[in-house]
């Protein structure tokens, strides 16, 4: 096994391109394991964590671009107000030892269904720039997973950052495990109302071979919402509107029975925290607008 | 594979290292500083935590040469000269160790912490020692050590 250790992007890139077998790592909470337990022997390491490119995130052009390489800590410390669904997912990551090394670009690269970022980057409507020696691509999250632990990468490209817009409106996002940390989700769910474009956003994790929106659930949603006029009023939900939702997302899972949970949980698992995050949302939003209001006034 | 890094505040070589090997191995099987604990080697139980360029990781989920040129702190650099940490001394003051192997990690957690925070919350000492198992005891004395590192430390100002 070769260990690989570029100092710049470029450099990295090039690696890559010779040598598509070697396998990035960055936080090593996923490589480290693996190579600790003999599952897997690559070629060699990609070491990504002294390219600086990847290192921080800036924030214009109403999105934030975050680099490939940002811890889940820096996510949480810096980045709560701006992103605050990613946020929220960050949190409920490993402990405090795994979330100073993890990374979202690493949790990208994996790609597992269980991954605790991709319901809040799906929900949030985020978009992966991959890129090689050959060019740049910006790849939509709901395009990127594509099997389990299968990304839409070609093996001579690495991540470089994720696009995440600002959000207009509230977002949430919620788990379901054995306790509160260390624990890879059961099934998880990301929601996020976007008012700027009365669209819904949404993210299920560990309830399908890989984390998906919810779209149907979405769309009735912001129907929904668009049809009584609560964009504007934001008036109180009809519990009907939450049962339908929830069992929207429910119908979008495809989950299985595993060591950490059966389908048939995963699925009314699905369904309580659909409901509970859009009202948790919909509080959200409520306050928000009575903020406005008393400024305003 | 060379590995040359800042262990304990000394320059440190370790040579024929494998590259898929964790900073924990080096440093408990090259550098002869077995304070770091080996069990879980997957991020779970905590007992390798050291610091990394001040951060606390988990030792066995770095890549040996991800710490080339790095600072490392290993809980046998908290006690220089074999005295010990107000840290160190409160575990002991307060029966939290009982087998003794998860100490070290909870003893890198806990210090960060109160560098950190010099007088944290419940709450926050619970969330601070989330990555750290302990199977003999039970967390109580844990906790307890914490607060009284923590009271010494902080409640003499």
């Amino acid at each position: 096994m070769r260990f690989l250790q570029p100092a710049t992007w470029a450099d990295a890139l090039a690696i890559k391109a010779e040598t598509p077998d070697a396998v990035p790592i960055a936080g090593g909470t996923d490589v480290m394991v693996e190579l600790n337990f003999d599952a897997r022997r690559p070629a060699a390491l990609l070491d990504l964590t002294r390219v600086a490119e990847l290192a921080d995130w800036t924030a214009d052009n109403g999105q934030v671009r975050l680099g490939a390489g940002v811890s889940y800590a820096r996510v949480i410390t810096e980045l709560g107000g701006r992103l605050p669904g990613l946020a929220m997912a960050a949190r409920t990551i490993g402990s405090p030892q795994i979330r100073n090394r993890g990374t979202v670009g690493g949790n990208l690269g994996t790609a597992s269904p269980a991954g605790d970022c991709h319901p809040a980057l799906l929900a949030g409507g985020a978009e992966i720039e991959v890129v090689s020696v050959r060019g740049r691509r910006i790849i939509p999250a709901a395009e990127f997973y594509t099997g389990v632990k299968r990304n839409a990468m070609e093996p001579d490209e690495l991540i470089a950052a994720v696009h995440i817009p600002l959000p207009s409106g509230p977002e949430q996002f919620s788990k379901i495990g054995t306790r509160n940390a260390m624990v890879i989700a059961v099934a998880a769910f990301s929601l996020a109302l976007h008012p700027d474009r009365n669209e819904v956003g949404t993210g299920i994790g560990s309830a399908a071979p890989t984390p998906r929106p919810a779209a149907e659930a979405g769309r009735f949603l912001a129907a929904a919402l668009t049809e009584a006029g609560l964009w504007e009023s934001r008036g109180e939900l009809p519990d009907s509107v939450g049962e339908r939702f929830a069992s929207l997302v429910r119908a979008a899972a495809e989950p299985i029975d595993d060591v950490r949970g059966t389908a048939t949980y995963r699925l009314h698992a699905l369904a309580v925290m659909a409901r509970r995050t859009l009202s948790w949302a919909w509080q959200d939003y409520q306050r928000a607008g009575r903020r406005a209001g008393s400024e305003g006034g | 594979m060379r590995i040359t890094a800042i262990v304990n505040g000394e320059r440190r070589q370790a040579d024929d290292v494998w590259p898929g090997e964790s900073l924990l191995y080096v440093l408990r099987e090259r550098l002869g500083l077995p304070g770091s604990k080996n069990a879980c080697e997957q991020g779970e139980c905590g007992s390798c935590t050291v610091y990394l360029d001040g951060v606390p990781v988990c030792a066995c989920l770095v890549a040996a040469g991800q710490a080339q040129g790095r600072s490392i702190v290993t809980v046998e650099g908290l006690a220089p000269g074999g005295v010990l940490h107000p840290v160190q001394q409160a575990f002991l003051d307060a029966g939290a160790v009982q087998c003794g192997f998860c100490t070290p990690g909870l003893i890198v957690a806990a210090h960060d912490l109160l560098a950190r925070n010099p007088a944290p919350a419940d709450l926050e000492i619970r969330e601070a020692l989330a990555g750290n198992l302990c199977r003999c005891t039970g967390y109580e004395k844990i906790l307890d050590a914490v607060r009284l590192a923590a009271n010494r430390t902080h409640g003499a100002d």
